[in-house]
């Protein structure tokens, strides 16, 4: 059979095998037994053309509701920035996408120069020593630094903020129950977590705190007083964030985090349904060692020029199999590419911009809907671009008025949280308009 | 060529490579309390949109990818990444779609995902594909909690040992050890298939899990796989299929039908989309009857016309924040319907020709450890060499002045000075060529003059880089 992107003509197939030796390509597959073999063809469907394939994946896409097409304040660890044109004509190099971990560093001087870079912008972010290069996503990164804090403390109890993601603190269950830490949960009052309160739930048993800030809510912790608790028990801080509050919010290292993680999605990613995203992952010089994952460090050739190579490999699985920091290998190398575009292209100036912008919109969004009558706000705590609001009529009711206006409004509380039941978190970033959230506010409105 | 300068190097204060709308509501002032304001702004670069593109550019011409030239990488298939799977991964009504809208406005997505499940069902030949895990190691991990709560579920609370043939892949027993369990190595024989003797004698009533590549990272059918499946599941254990080496058996033999209870895809591997640099991939993971009620939420069910998100009722959890890399699945889908059943077999077919071709070509001038037909990768050593002091990674550093990409090297760990050919199917035999001439006038080079080889590469971007000193002295990130 003939396939684009099979290159082998008859006559191709039929010299390699008579310099193999062989008289037809099965005769190469003799290893496997005979019983075992499929017979015939596999049930699938296929094979389509190019010009087919895409309408067919167009027929898919049509039936989603898309954000091109709707406003969206849905955010709870998705969020809609505006991707910089730059970002997807960097990725559309296949020089870089087309190629492989960098195994061989003299011809891969192009991409470890660019993680590297990204490592960089990271720890200007967090205010952190060392970041690695990639994890898989903002819920497997917490996971993997709270592995990581335990052993470094050698404690088994770990303890974690109600106000962290959801989901997080259920990809940190699955990760931690089969090395059987333990995780306690510390509730919030008024959408945060005072010190005081944290402090009562911490002994020297406890290895780790996990906090969140801006939190599941939007709300914003008061990180340097929740640090101090926390070092007063010899625990290490992981701090989960969105990086990009950090145009506005102190960097965590500044006020003592050990561990800094999030999901870098916001940064230059679509939302892609949930994937592919990146975890960030940054900590102390200190714990450097014990990170999980690949780390580029800069070094000199044998000519005593700059350049880069994957480092520190002592800590991983192909070196160290079951003693690895971690299972971890390649995991999402393009998007932090991505993220690095996206930094470097928005710069100093414009990151706080849009950060800047998201905080504007997201208050200016809060006060009217709350002056209008539309929702009232439940917590009164700072917020950065999300908040929550209490609607008058049931989250499902409310969100499938405002589909009609071509919105997707906020998050269901209620499915997360039972006492929030009948709230939405509602998320406003720097690519809504003025226009787009008297939308929402009058829609809002009209369901009260 | 020239060091491409550091990012923090380039630009000036107050360049920009974005202009924003301007703020369109009324500025507010205090909205943050001062505890919590940052003290000093991140120091981001100042770039025009020109210096941002041009650094890209300059970077990426210092890289090389599938798409630059021949990349036969033993163990990681890199084979062409089709170009339409690129253009439809990013249809608007795939790639603008947030993870947590409402089931009933995302149909699309979850039909998407229910179909490629089943078609990677059918290939792998098992009941049901979770398509959460977002790398082959990943789909370890959730391969191995889900035999573990397995186990646990049935009251079987002493099933804590993993069996890892010494040949395996370094994230076999890495994984074992990040579900909490213990990675039990046995020796494989010269070949690298299972020694049985071995096997009998560590398997009992604490073995969860026999980890097996199939073919063997040797590139080898483990003819033995049948008496290897009996031995494990009359100990009581379940059998894991890493399906790194998937790429030589598509449509031939399924893991299913070969006795393995759960199989992991890469599917940046066998399914065409493209590795990224080290990621984003996908590996979802396909599993036995038995092992339905524990995969990882939530799941994608079709209940009439509609589809749904249903939990499953023993879930092990959730692996990934949202389900996996659904770009990534687009791309795989787009390919397996691209190809088709018979597709997908002549891929396979023409793996394992490119290989076998490989390595008859390479017998002469390099040592052949193993006298067998291979599958889709071949290995061969520098054992012919080593008399004039050349080892595999001069070879390796001797093919990029070539311009090709090596080989993978020194692995798998059993066979001395390795190097791991895997051509792929999409290469022409007159890649093949090239290369096998490549290789064999490296050959002749090491007779003739050993130095070139051993001071090689002599026409890259930079020379031999000091890894020593890159881990003795780390250097992580900028310093201004």
């Amino acid at each position: 059979m003939t396939h684009s992107y099979l290159p082998h003509t008859v006559e191709d197939r039929k010299e390699m095998l008579a310099a193999i030796g062989v008289t037809e390509a099965m005769d190469l597959f003799c290893d496997i037994p005979e019983e075992m073999r499929v017979e015939g063809l596999l049930n699938l469907p296929g094979p389509l053309s190019e010009a087919e394939l895409a309408q067919y994946f167009k027929t898919l896409a049509a039936a989603n509701v898309n954000l091109e097409e709707y406003a969206c304040f849905l955010g709870a660890g998705a969020y809609d920035h505006y991707v910089p044109s730059t970002v997807d004509h960097v990725l559309r190099r296949s020089e870089f996408y087309t190629a492989y971990t960098q195994y061989q560093p003299e011809i891969s001087q192009g991409y470890l120069q660019a993680l590297w870079e990204y490592q960089s912008m990271i720890c200007e972010l967090t205010g952190m020593a060392v970041a690695n290069a990639s994890m898989y996503d903002g819920a497997t990164a917490l996971a993997e630094a709270a592995i990581m804090a335990a052993q470094a403390t050698k404690r088994t109890e770990i303890v974690t903020l109600r106000s962290v993601h959801p989901h997080y603190r259920e990809v940190l269950s699955t990760y931690v129950k089969d090395f059987g830490y333990s995780v306690k949960e510390v509730n919030f009052v008024d959408g945060v977590t005072a010190p005081s309160v944290l402090e009562e739930a911490l002994d020297k048993k406890v290895g780790a705190v996990i906090i969140q800030t801006p939190n599941f809510f939007g709300c914003v912790e008061e990180l340097a007083a929740l640090i101090k608790v926390i070092h007063a028990v010899g625990a290490l801080v992981i701090v989960v964030t969105d990086p990009m509050a950090l145009g506005v919010l102190e960097a965590p290292g500044k006020v003592g985090a050990d561990i800094v993680v999030g999901e870098g999605q916001p940064l230059g990613l679509a939302l892609n349904f949930g994937g592919p995203y990146i975890g960030f992952l940054a900590t102390t010089a200190k714990l450097m060692r014990k990170l999980p994952g690949r780390i580029v460090g800069q070094t000199v050739d044998s000519n005593g020029k700059r350049g880069f190579v994957l480092t520190l490999q002592a800590r991983e699985q192909h070196i160290r199999r079951e003693k690895a920091t971690s299972n971890i290998c390649s995991n999402e190398a393009l998007c932090a590419l991505a993220v690095a575009v996206y930094l470097a292209t928005l710069g100093k100036k414009g990151f706080k911009e849009v950060a800047e912008q998201c905080l504007q919109k997201a208050h200016y969004a809060a006060e009217r809907i709350t002056n209008t009558g539309g929702g009232s706000k439940v917590f009164q705590a700072p917020f950065f671009k999300e908040f929550v609001i209490k609607v008058p009529q049931p989250v499902a009711t409310v969100n499938d008025y405002l589909l009609k206006q071509k919105i997707i409004g906020g998050l269901d509380l209620g499915e997360y949280y039972p006492e929030l039941a009948g709230s939405m978190l509602v998320c406003v970033t720097e690519k809504r308009t003025k226009a787009q959230i008297d939308a929402l506010v009058a829609g809002l409105e009209a369901c009260k | 060529m020239k060091n491409q300068p550091l990012l923090f190097e380039l630009g000036k204060s107050g360049r920009r490579a974005l202009d924003l709308p301007a703020l369109d509501v009324p500025v507010q002032k205090g909205l943050l309390p001062a505890t919590v304001i940052r003290s000093e702004e991140a120091a981001l670069p100042e770039l025009s949109q020109l210096e941002v593109m041009r650094h890209y550019t300059q970077l990426s011409n210092r890289n090389f990818g599938v798409d630059t030239g021949f990349y036969p990488l033993g163990s990681c298939t890199m084979k062409y990444n089709p170009k339409i799977n690129e253009d439809i991964a990013k249809i608007p009504g795939l790639s603008a779609v947030h993870p947590l809208q409402n089931a009933k406005l995302v149909q699309g997505s979850l039909r998407l995902i229910y179909e490629v499940e089943q078609a990677l069902s059918e290939i792998a030949g098992m009941a049901g594909t979770t398509m959460q895990p977002v790398a082959g190691a990943h789909g370890e991990l959730t391969g191995l909690k889900l035999i573990r709560a397995y186990h646990r579920d049935r009251g079987d609370l002493a099933r804590t040992k993993v069996i890892v043939p010494d040949s395996a892949h370094g994230t076999n027993p890495a994984s074992a050890t990040m579900c909490g369990m213990e990675a039990i190595e046995i020796k494989s024989e010269a070949d690298g298939s299972i020694d049985l003797a071995a096997l009998r004698a560590v398997v009992g009533p604490d073995t969860a899990a026999l980890m097996l590549t199939n073919p063997s990272t040797l590139g080898l059918f483990e003819t033995q796989i049948k008496e290897i499946a009996e031995i494990v599941h009359d100990a009581g254990g379940l059998l894991y299929y890493d399906g790194a080496n998937a790429n030589a058996i598509m449509g031939i033999v399924r893991p299913g039908d070969m006795g393995f209870d759960v199989v992991h895809f890469n599917l940046h591997k066998t399914f065409s989309t493209p590795h990224g640099g080290g990621g984003p991939g996908a590996g979802p993971i396909g599993v036995r009857e038995i092992l339905l009620p524990f995969l990882p939420e939530p799941r994608v069910i079709k209940n009439g016309e509609n589809f749904e998100w249903a939990v499953p009722t023993k879930s092990i959890g959730k692996v990934h924040g949202f389900y996996g890399n659904f770009g990534i699945f687009t791309r795989a889908y787009a390919y397996i319907l691209s190809m088709g059943a018979a597709g997908l077999r002549q891929a396979s077919e023409d793996a394992v020709l490119n290989a076998n071709y490989c390595k008859k070509m390479l017998e002469e001038a390099y040592d052949s450890p193993f006298d067998r037909y291979c599958m889709h990768e071949c290995i061969v050593t520098s054992k012919k060499q080593k008399a004039q002091g050349i080892h595999t990674l001069d070879i390796a550093k001797r093919l990029l002045d070539y311009g090709y990409h090596p080989p993978t090297i020194y692995f798998p760990l059993i066979v001395e000075e390795a190097m791991m050919i895997e051509p792929t199917e999409t290469e022409s035999k007159e890649t093949l060529d090239g290369f096998i001439e490549a290789m064999k006038s490296i050959a002749q080079e090491a007779e003739e003059n050993p130095e070139v080889i051993i001071s090689a590469p002599h026409h890259t971007v930079v020379s031999r880089l000091d890894e020593t000193l890159a881990a003795r002295k780390p250097v992580v990130k900028w310093e201004a």
